[in-house]
């Protein structure tokens, strides 16, 4: 059984189908990317994996079961972590507190004994710490543990993006573009990154413009255009398809 | 860890400030404008907690703390209630209240939040001025004194210290749980409400826990100055109150567990220091207010440590 079986999804905003009848599957331990021009549908097929939006149709398996329609925090539950294109960090908090808060579940959310300083709270929270500094250095923002996260570059709050996502030790991790905006070393650097945390065993979907990431990490690849599936396979079976260098590839190349 | 030290920093000095007070108030007057700040500080540090950490709004706080001061007055005096029975009756009933709109009015965003929590604080202050055969309508009704081990607790210093005890505690339980899982919850859900989301908060129920516990703050406190007064009228729960109350909230600072006593200490005693400007208090009140939000925006204690840690770098 495939880790997420993605069926004949669709969402439609107001008449525009933004995702239409979309298909794929995805194995636990590969890489998978998700490509395809601006407006394919990429981020929205995300927001409905994650549960950020409702589809309009379809199913979503997580290990078999459908878990279309369900809350983001519930998806969460089940190990599904994501990053957003559009950073999506708490500015109202340090760097490492953006890390800790991804660890939300793992965690004593009780409101007394929080109030109460209640010792193993207190403790589990002094660890979660050190694990958070820990993922910040894993992503390579060791030099910035103690910094405010409204001080810090964009290039580095994608990264903080990422360590937060980790922090939920996720079977499953959603990345939305996490080389955008980037200059060409920290490019590199994210591609890395993901290497590392797929050969941790994290499941990795990616969507990505930049296709000398794409071609060499991924083990599959879904090509989108105008909301549709266009081609699902191996990068060398991507590559070659007479669809995609029309559609896509053409474009660039 | 810095915060932390900071944050015991600014306890222990509260805590002198709250010792000494009662030895070198001159008379009477200023010890009653400490209770009066002492009370309003704990309500603000409740509303603080909703506005400036979680990022939603109250405008009818003072609603709930009408209903924690009627429920200390008509409890005891209709129904044979023990006060501290009918003070927890009126922290819960305020609690209660806060759970059964909430969720309704946080599908609600932005201003129509305001306009939701604005009707539910008129709605309660109507309720009381209609209802005169158990709360006296608009003149209000006196308060049975509160009893304590078999003790009438009455005098002023006795409430000093009540109210001091409370304040230390709701500061140290506010910045305990803003540190913890649950106050970093909270916080994310202000700062990116889709990244807590997906994180695993459930939004929801931490806004609904959030205004519930602040709504039982304001409750409480309304008891207590129903008891320290000896004397209830609505205009506990009119809106200027509400409106005061967050005045005091942004003046202090938005997110900041300090600058909700210094903000309550600033708008409670302002008043009463400008009364001597006959006739032009409300004017100086208002430029006041004026020049904090233009030089201070984001409050006093938020702005004053950050242009500190800039000098320290
Ligand atoms: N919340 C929304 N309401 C209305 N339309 C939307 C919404 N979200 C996305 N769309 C539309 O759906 C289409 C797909 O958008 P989407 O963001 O999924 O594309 P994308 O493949 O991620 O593009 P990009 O590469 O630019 O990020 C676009 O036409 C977009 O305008
Ligand atoms: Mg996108």
């Amino acid at each position: 059984m495939s880790l997420l079986e993605v069926v004949s999804l669709s969402k439609e905003f107001g008449g525009l189908k933004a995702v239409q009848d979309v298909g794929f599957a995805v194995e636990a331990g590969v890489v998978h990317s998700v490509i395809g021009p601006n407006g394919a549908g990429k981020t929205t097929l995300f927001n409905l994996i994650t549960g950020v939006y409702t589809p309009t149709q379809g199913e979503i398996r997580l290990d078999g079961v459908d878990v279309a329609g369900r809350r983001p925090d519930q998806l969460a539950a089940l190990g599904v972590a994501r990053t957003f294109q559009n950073l999506q960090i708490c500015m109202n908090m340090d760097a490492c507190e953006n890390v800790m808060v991804g660890a939300h579940l793992r965690l004593d959310r009780n409101v007394i004994r929080a109030a109460l300083r209640w010792p193993g709270l207190v403790r589990r929270d002094r660890e979660l710490r050190e694990e958070a500094e820990a993922l910040m250095a894993f992503v390579g923002l060791g030099d910035h543990v103690h910094a405010r996260a409204d001080g810090l570059s964009y290039g580095i709050l994608k990264r903080l993006e990422i360590a937060r996502a980790l922090a939920a030790r996720p079977r499953i991790l959603f990345l939305d573009e996490p080389a955008a905006g980037l200059n060409p070393r920290e490019t590199i650097e994210v591609g890395e990154l993901v290497r590392r945390i797929a050969a941790d065993g994290v499941t990795v979907v990616l969507v990505e413009h930049d296709m000398k990431m794409v071609m060499s990490l991924s083990d599959r690849i879904l090509v989108m255009d105008y909301g549709r599936k266009l081609v699902e396979g191996t990068p060398d079976e991507v590559r070659r398809h007479p669809d995609v260098v029309a559609a896509y590839l053409g474009k660039h190349a | 860890m810095t915060n932390r030290i900071t944050s015991l920093v600014g306890l222990a000095i509260v805590t002198a400030v709250v010792a000494i007070i009662p030895f070198v108030a001159p008379n009477s007057f200023y010890l009653d404008l400490a209770i009066r700040t002492g009370i309003n500080a704990v309500v603000v540090l409740g509303l603080n907690l909703l506005i400036g950490f979680a990022g939603q709004i109250s405008l009818g706080h003072a609603g709930f703390i009408g209903l924690g001061a009627f429920a200390s007055a008509v409890l005891p005096t209709h129904f044979g209630w023990h006060p501290l029975a009918a003070m927890a009756a009126g922290s819960l009933a305020a609690g209660a209240l806060a759970a059964v709109v909430a969720r309704p009015i946080f599908r609600l965003r932005g201003h129509y939040l305001a306009m939701a929590t604005l009707g539910l604080g008129i709605i309660v202050n109507i309720v009381l001025r209609n209802e005169a055969q158990w709360t006296g309508g608009p003149d209000g009704m006196p308060v049975p004194a509160m009893t304590l081990f078999g003790i009438d607790v009455v005098s002023d210093r006795q409430w000093y210290w009540i109210v001091g005890a409370l304040l230390l505690v709701s500061i140290w339980a506010s910045l305990n749980l803003i540190d913890s899982p649950f106050g970093r919850a909270m916080r994310a859900l202000h700062g990116s409400e889709v990244a807590a989301r997906v994180v695993g908060v459930d939004v929801t129920r931490y806004k609904v826990a959030v205004f519930v516990m602040s709504a039982m703050f304001a409750g409480l406190m309304g008891s207590v100055t129903a008891h320290y007064v000896g004397f209830v009228s609505p205009a506990l729960a009119d809106f200027g109150h509400s409106v005061e109350l967050l005045t005091m909230v942004v003046v202090g600072g938005m997110a900041s567990v300090f600058g909700s006593v210094v903000g309550a200490v600033l708008l409670t005693a302002l008043p009463q220091l400008l009364a001597t400007l006959e006739g032009w208090e409300t004017v100086a009140y208002g430029a006041v207010l004026v020049l904090c939000m233009i030089f201070l925006p984001k409050g006093l204690v938020p702005t004053l440590a950050a242009r500190f840690e800039r000098r320290r770098r």
